[in-house]
């Protein structure tokens, strides 16, 4: 059962990998790797199950947080251009 | 096969198949904001058929409190990453197809 998960969450990240690739703008980008990233969470959990170490779950768990902080991350910098963010909401468009 | 294998079974299928689902919808899907809707499906539904498949086989309660933590992490966090990309695409120019439903 375990195994029949991982090969579809494994489907679903190739289509995303491809939607990463094709994506016209940047923001479809980082929305493939954002929902990548929550099938990896899904992945990690379900493989450790898979292999008798359901002390993954640690892991899934420490992923999740750096996928949600990597992809705020990367929206500020596509938005402001940079991370200090007092500077530049004066100049900002919104 | 008993009945908590059994539930465990179709909880993990229904949870790939959502994902792979929403896979298919975000590379179809013709307007950037309708796949927003597309990569939600994935980080809802995908994510807790999965964790609730895979609580139905922990062994210790340890492991369920886990789960949870994942499940409420991706739940709450997911929303906020997306209102934050669209925010992004909406100041970076990005506008909705007119004709595409």
């Amino acid at each position: 059962m375990f195994a029949t998960a991982m090969v579809g969450i494994l489907v679903a990240m190739g289509l995303l990998i491809v939607r990463a690739g094709l994506g016209p703008t940047v923001y479809d980008r980082i929305l493939a790797v954002n929902a990548f990233g929550t099938l990896t969470v899904l992945l990690i959990s379900v493989l450790g199950y898979l292999r008798g170490r359901p002390e993954w779950l640690d892991l899934a768990l420490v992923y999740a947080l750096v996928n949600f902080v990597g992809v705020v991350a990367v929206c500020k910098f596509s938005r402001f251009g940079g991370f200090a963010t007092d500077r530049l909401y004066k100049g900002s468009r919104t | 096969m008993n009945g908590l294998d059994l539930a465990s079974w179709v909880l993990l299928c229904v949870g790939a198949l959502w994902c792979v689902v929403s896979a298919i919808g975000l590379l179809r899907l013709p307007d950037f904001y309708a796949r927003t809707h597309a990569a939600g499906l994935c980080d809802t539904m995908g994510a807790g058929a999965i964790v609730c498949g895979l609580m139905l086989q922990a062994t210790t309660t340890a492991e369920v409190i886990k789960l949870l933590f994942v499940l409420g992490f991706v739940w709450f966090t997911s929303p906020v990453a997306t209102h934050a990309l669209v925010k992004a695409a909406y100041a970076g120019g990005v506008r909705a197809d007119e004709g595409s439903g």
